[in-house]
């Protein structure tokens, strides 16, 4: 019943690259991710040739993929087709780097791809035009139905390659697709890639479902749902749609998420009108109490070592955050800035916290140290809530509700420098995303 | 004497909530005089206006809904006064349990306003018991930001929303 989506990947041989190496002169091609201003990079990506007939149907597609993915991160600008000098038409033939230096393309694609019954293989190479020199060269293989997947795998690389940091393309996101008017939201567990495709959708409207999570290999998903009349933290198998509740939940329970190897899911219990901080062994369903106080204690998000959790408390007067132990005990509040902060999400790379500020009747989405410091807000609207991190620590997608009658919630994305605030189109409202791994 | 003026206070303050509740709830699209529906899963929407241990009877007259200040979960004057009536109406009517729903309005993150619904579910609840009503008859449950009553994005509609709703239920461990 598992499914493992298999890429066979194999860096092509440098030798058979290029004949005769090139020095590369002068600075590696690199971007520079830094918080001032940045020229996007220009880059080319001719449609990849298809090698055989039946491949003749995707080659367009895939390319436009990439090309949509890079564009996409704001880092890279595409010199369109249109403005092309050579064309690509063989794989193995010399590039024409004089045509391409000449159009400012400094990072060039080239591909090609075959399709033998279901499979679909895919070469690809990045060039530095200025330094005449290869700078990566991969082959992958999979079902054609992965397309998609091999296509993001490609701009991965690519983007990898670089700007130095790991890549966020090939990952999706679970959030609640919302249809209907404010007073009766129809909300249901969605499945997407991360750029709005393929979406797929895992309950019914038949309860009010809430804040999924994923597990960190992607194929469970842990959420609020309303089924039973009150809310309960159910467990949910991504392939078989199997759900059960998670363990042993005596009252009621919200704002889940899993332990960074998965074992363990934190969550608030709330009874008799206080809400504290637990733990659920996934395997045993056993439980134990973190926090015990009478404030409002929620939106717990592990670090990425498993070893703390930050998490938001009223214990000091209003809504502010903490970090704790991942086994409970002393806390120290980290958010001193003016008005009220939630849902905190420690990024994947432990460096920073994302959170929900809520200042002066308007809501933000911000990230700051773990220790609080060096605090930068992302966003600011009428309500900007519930950040997730991008596989690469880089990127934070969020959902923005406008204000109203009519008012209603999108997803968004930013990078943690602020720039490139997009919405991501999704087809019915969305809100509460959360953003998975880089796939397997 | 004190207990007195309390419960005067409260008759005048329960007439005037249930006005305001009646011409909400009979004012809606198709519905008949005495043809009430109210929140809350499972509810019953039975009985005439006109008989005082109805369901009708609690829910408009008695007034099934108290509402809260921002951020705040402590009961005013005015919720104490609502929940005296529904607390006398329990005591009559013991065939009767209820779920009392907390909800939020929509200036909090989603998380934080389902704690905070909770919290005023369970402010309601426990000023029910202090009155006499068996814990185990009263239920809670927090529905957050998830279920606005009141739809604008100005305060005349968040006041509506924080509110904690009194839903009655078929009987004793429904």
């Amino acid at each position: 019943m598992k499914k493992v989506l298999t890429f066979l990947c194999s860096a092509l041989a440098a030798a058979t690259l290029i004949s005769t190496p090139v020095i590369a002169q002068g600075k590696p091609l690199r971007i520079e991710i830094t918080d001032g201003v940045i020229e996007p990079l220009p880059f080319a990506a001719p449609v990849f040739i298809a090698e055989n007939a039946a491949a003749g149907k995707y080659a367009a597609d895939l390319t436009k993929v990439i090309v949509s993915d890079l564009t996409g991160s704001g880092l890279f600008r595409e010199i369109p087709n249109a403005a092309h000098i050579s064309k690509i038409t063989n794989f193995n033939a010399p590039v024409q780097f004089a045509d391409w230096k000449a159009i400012n393309v400094q990072a060039l694609i080239a591909g090609s791809i075959s399709v033998t019954g279901d499979k679909l293989t895919i070469k690809f190479r990045l060039f530095d035009v200025f330094a005449q020199t290869p700078l990566e060269g991969l082959q992958f293989s999979a079902s054609v139905n992965s397309w998609r997947r091999m296509s993001h795998k490609i701009a991965d690389a690519v983007y990898s390659r670089l700007t130095g940091e790991g890549g966020y393309f090939d990952s999706r996101v679970v959030y609640i697709s919302e249809e209907g008017p404010k007073n009766k939201r129809q909300k249901r567990l969605a499945l997407m890639d991360y750029d709005g495709a393929n979406v797929r959708y895992l309950t019914d409207a038949s309860s009010i479902v809430l804040a999924p999570r994923f597990s960190p290999n992607a194929r469970d998903i842990i959420y609020t749902s309303y089924e039973t009349g009150s809310p309960r933290v159910f467990l949910l198998n991504v392939d078989t749609l199997q759900r059960r509740i998670l363990g042993d939940q005596p009252s009621m329970a919200f704002a889940p998420r899993f332990s960074p190897d998965g074992s363990k899911v934190v969550m608030s219990l709330s009874e008799n009108g206080n809400s504290d901080i637990f733990v659920i062994d996934v395997a045993s369903g056993r439980r134990a109490q973190l926090t015990n106080s009478p404030a409002i204690e929620t939106a717990p998000s592990f670090s990425p070592d498993g070893s703390q959790i930050v998490f938001e408390s009223d214990r000091g007067g209003s809504q502010q955050i903490y970090v704790m132990s991942a086994t409970g005990g002393a806390a120290k509040r980290i958010s001193f800035g003016s008005g009220r902060y939630g849902t905190p999400v420690w990024s994947p790379r432990g460096d920073m916290i994302a959170f929900t500020k809520l200042n002066k009747g308007q809501f933000h989405i911000g990230v700051m140290r773990t220790d609080g410091s060096r605090e930068k807000l992302l966003s600011r609207s009428f309500l900007d809530e519930g950040p997730t991190w991008a596989p690469n620590g880089r990127v934070i997608m969020f959902f923005r509700e406008t204000a109203g009658a009519n008012g209603a919630p999108s997803i968004y994305s930013v990078d943690v420098t602020g720039r490139n605030l997009r919405k991501v189109n999704t087809p019915t409202f969305g809100s509460d995303p959360n953003w998975s791994g880089l796939l397997e | 004497m004190i207990m007195n003026s309390v419960i005067k206070l409260s008759t005048t303050l329960v007439c005037v909530v249930s006005l305001s509740a009646c011409s909400g709830g009979l004012g809606g699209f198709g519905k008949k005089p005495g043809d009430v529906t109210a929140g809350g899963n499972g509810a019953i929407t039975q009985g005439s206006l006109d008989d005082p241990t109805s369901v009708a009877y609690f829910q408009q007259t008695i007034g099934n809904r108290v509402l809260f200040a921002v951020d705040q979960s402590t009961l005013s004057p005015e919720a104490t006064a609502v929940l005296d009536g529904q607390a006398n109406w329990l005591n009559q009517n013991t065939q009767y349990s209820v779920t009392v729903e907390g909800h939020a309005d929509e200036q909090g993150t989603r998380e934080y306003n389902l704690a905070l619904g909770a919290r005023r579910a369970s402010s309601a609840k426990n000023y029910l018991v202090s009155r006499g009503v068996a814990e185990n008859r009263v239920k809670t449950l927090t529905y957050g930001k998830e279920k606005p009553l009141e739809i604008c994005s100005t305060e005349a509609c968040w006041s509506k929303n924080r509110r904690a709703e009194t839903a009655i239920n078929a009987g004793l461990g429904s």
